[in-house]
């Protein structure tokens, strides 16, 4: 029987990740393809009730591996479960979200396989029955097409760039598996978790950002990225310049020093668009700049660009989406 | 303490990216080449760590003869010395491959801790430290921007999404270095004088008794190498800033449907 391809659907806190729903979806599209089975896993404690929402996206399998074990995330802990669910679906294609769990846990599990690994992708393809994947390079300088042989290829996909999608009610097999790991085996363990600050949305989970830079001219005309941020349910990001410049933490910096995004809606403000910000946020799927120069890099990757001061720019688009969402 | 920080030379982050001739790798000719900017975090950790607990820092960086001066570079900083894994093709090879060429170099010499960049950038990979860690048998923790060193103990603090784990693991461990962890020193010029006389230990891949997989049967490659696919003409407004804003969040709504 030919392998299966087997999708980790990553949770936090009782929480399926949207990422993963991405990638179950994709792996439910490749799956079809290949002509293989999809098989998913949820590791965590009592994520029972999780199964649902997974079975909703279409695996022929879904595995649970429940353990007071895996309550907190640990690398050593979580890559038991994932080997054990790689051995038991026969897996020959493993997919993750490229998440900070995700960056985690794969390579290390690739090396105990021998796999393959192409990480942050933004494309599967399955030409002639051959798994390929496309990733971006150089900090989106270049595309590469990856190829592998042997048994195990996995690949991690980038968040936001593969559409998620239900699947009308099919026939899913339950399996639950007891984690194979003395808890001695677990070495690096979170000892504690700090939420950030103000509950936040993260620019890694957002599928709306809002970011500054330079041209916001003082720390404290955040707040107008902010506030255009809550008007659209958005997050914040902000240019390597500016956080350089200590006016907001590292955790909001887009681009190659920082996060690497791709959300449905993406607005830069007084941003120039230096290489190193394109490289972290240009596969968003809509990106509007608002710079006074009009020869700003920024306006190249623009869907959408307005040349003007930001200052009188902002406060009249945080007042017509107000507008619109009060219709 | 015994510091271990594994470094790889990369291409300068401003360069232009030209494909060589077979299209699965860049042209290198012209290009400058230097320390990836996130193992100069982890580099710098180590000096400061050595400088509180005595111990001595090795670098090692695997590549062709121009990683030796990536490696200089370390040893300018204050690295004491330096392991250079002497190989034209290995950084055309798979993060496995790399791995197991640096876990044979390390196995050879004393480790409390093992550093490095949370990815090199350029290949962008983010896998030889988890696979290290997992050929060493050590734990691992990654992208970490804080490191406190225990008794027998290392407590790191890794940034998550909307969250930072604090993670402790018992030594030896592997850790990945994240922006924000310290602000890399620039070498002096006493200690670029200094580095002229530090060691670096050559070792080619046959003294590891390893050999570089055929191309064909490594377990991942690059097929291809192709320009970002073009964001096509975009719409610019240029005319009173009101209207332009109105007229975008219209064209957010109507046409882009994304808010």
């Amino acid at each position: 029987m030919p392998g299966g391809v087997l999708v980790f659907a990553e949770q936090r806190g009782g929480v399926l990740k949207r990422s993963s729903l991405e990638a179950l979806s994709e792996g439910r599209r490749t799956a079809d393809r290949l002509g293989r089975l999809l098989v998913a896993l949820i590791a965590g404690d009592g994520i029972g009730r999780l199964a649902d929402q997974a079975v909703a996206f279409g695996p022929d399998r879904l595995l649970l591996i429940d353990s007071p074990l895996l309550a907190a995330y640990s690398t050593e802990g979580y890559a038991a479960a994932l080997g054990q669910a790689i051995t038991h679906a026969s897996a020959e294609i493993v997919l993750l979200a490229c998440t900070a769990m995700g960056r985690d846990l794969a390579p290390r599990v690739a090396a105990r396989f021998g796999a393959g690994l192409a990480t942050d992708c933004v494309a599967l393809m399955t030409e002639g029955g051959v798994f390929r994947a496309r990733r971006p390079v150089y900090s989106g300088k270049a595309y590469a097409t990856v190829e592998f042989s042997g048994s195990l290829a996995m690949a991690t996909l980038r968040p936001n760039v593969f559409p998620a999608q239900e699947r009308p009610p099919a026939a899913c097999e339950i399996v639950r598996l007891e984690l194979e790991l003395p808890e001695s085996a677990i070495r690096a363990r979170v000892v504690r978790t700090e939420l950030a600050e103000k509950k936040e949305i993260d620019v890694a989970d957002a599928s709306i950002i809002v970011s500054g830079g330079r041209g916001l001219k003082d720390p404290a005309n955040f707040s107008l990225i902010r506030e255009l941020a809550e008007a659209l349910g958005g997050a914040v990001g902000a240019s390597r310049a500016v956080v350089d410049a200590g006016w907001i933490e590292h955790a909001h910096q887009v681009g190659q020093t920082g996060k690497v995004v791709a959300p449905a809606l993406y607005i830069a403000c007084g941003i120039s668009g230096a290489i190193q910000h394109l490289a972290g946020m240009s596969t968003s799927k809509v990106i509007v700049a608002i710079n006074k120069d009009p020869d700003a890099p920024i306006f190249k990757a623009a869907t959408y660009g307005i040349v003007g001061d930001l200052f009188a720019v902002i406060p009249k688009m945080i007042e017509e989406i107000r507008r619109l969402k009060a219709e | 303490m015994n510091i271990v920080v594994c470094v790889k030379q990369v291409p300068d982050t401003e360069t232009r990216i030209r494909f060589g001739p077979d299209g699965r790798w860049i042209d290198e000719s012209g290009v400058t080449f230097v320390v990836s900017p996130y193992d100069e975090f982890a580099v710098e950790e180590g000096i400061r760590i050595r400088e509180a607990r005595g111990g001595e820092v090795t670098v090692v960086g695997a590549g062709p003869e121009r990683v030796g001066q990536a490696l200089r570079t370390c040893l300018a900083m204050g690295v004491d010395r330096a392991i250079h894994i002497k190989d034209d093709a290995i950084e055309r090879a798979d993060s496995l491959t790399i791995a197991r060429a640096l876990a044979t170099a390390i196995k050879a010499i004393p480790f409390d801790l093992i550093l490095m960049g949370k990815y090199g950038v350029g290949t962008d990979n983010g896998q030889v430290g988890p696979m290290l860690a997992l050929l060493l048998d050590i734990p691992q923790v990654c992208a970490v921007a804080k490191i406190e060193i225990g008794e027998r103990v290392v407590t790191a603090h890794r940034e998550i999404e909307g969250a930072i784990e604090i993670v402790e693991a018992p030594l030896p461990a592997l850790l990945t270095a994240e922006k924000g962890l310290n602000e890399p020193r620039y070498p002096s010029l006493k200690g670029i004088m200094a580095a002229k006389k530090k060691p670096i230990d050559v070792r080619d891949l046959s003294f590891l008794g390893i050999s570089l997989p055929a191309p064909g049967s490594q377990p991942i490659r690059w097929q291809k190498l192709e320009a970002p696919p073009g964001r096509g003409e975009g719409k610019i407004f240029r005319g009173d800033p009101g209207e332009s804003a109105r007229e975008v969040v219209r064209l957010l709504r109507e046409e882009a449907k994304v808010i």
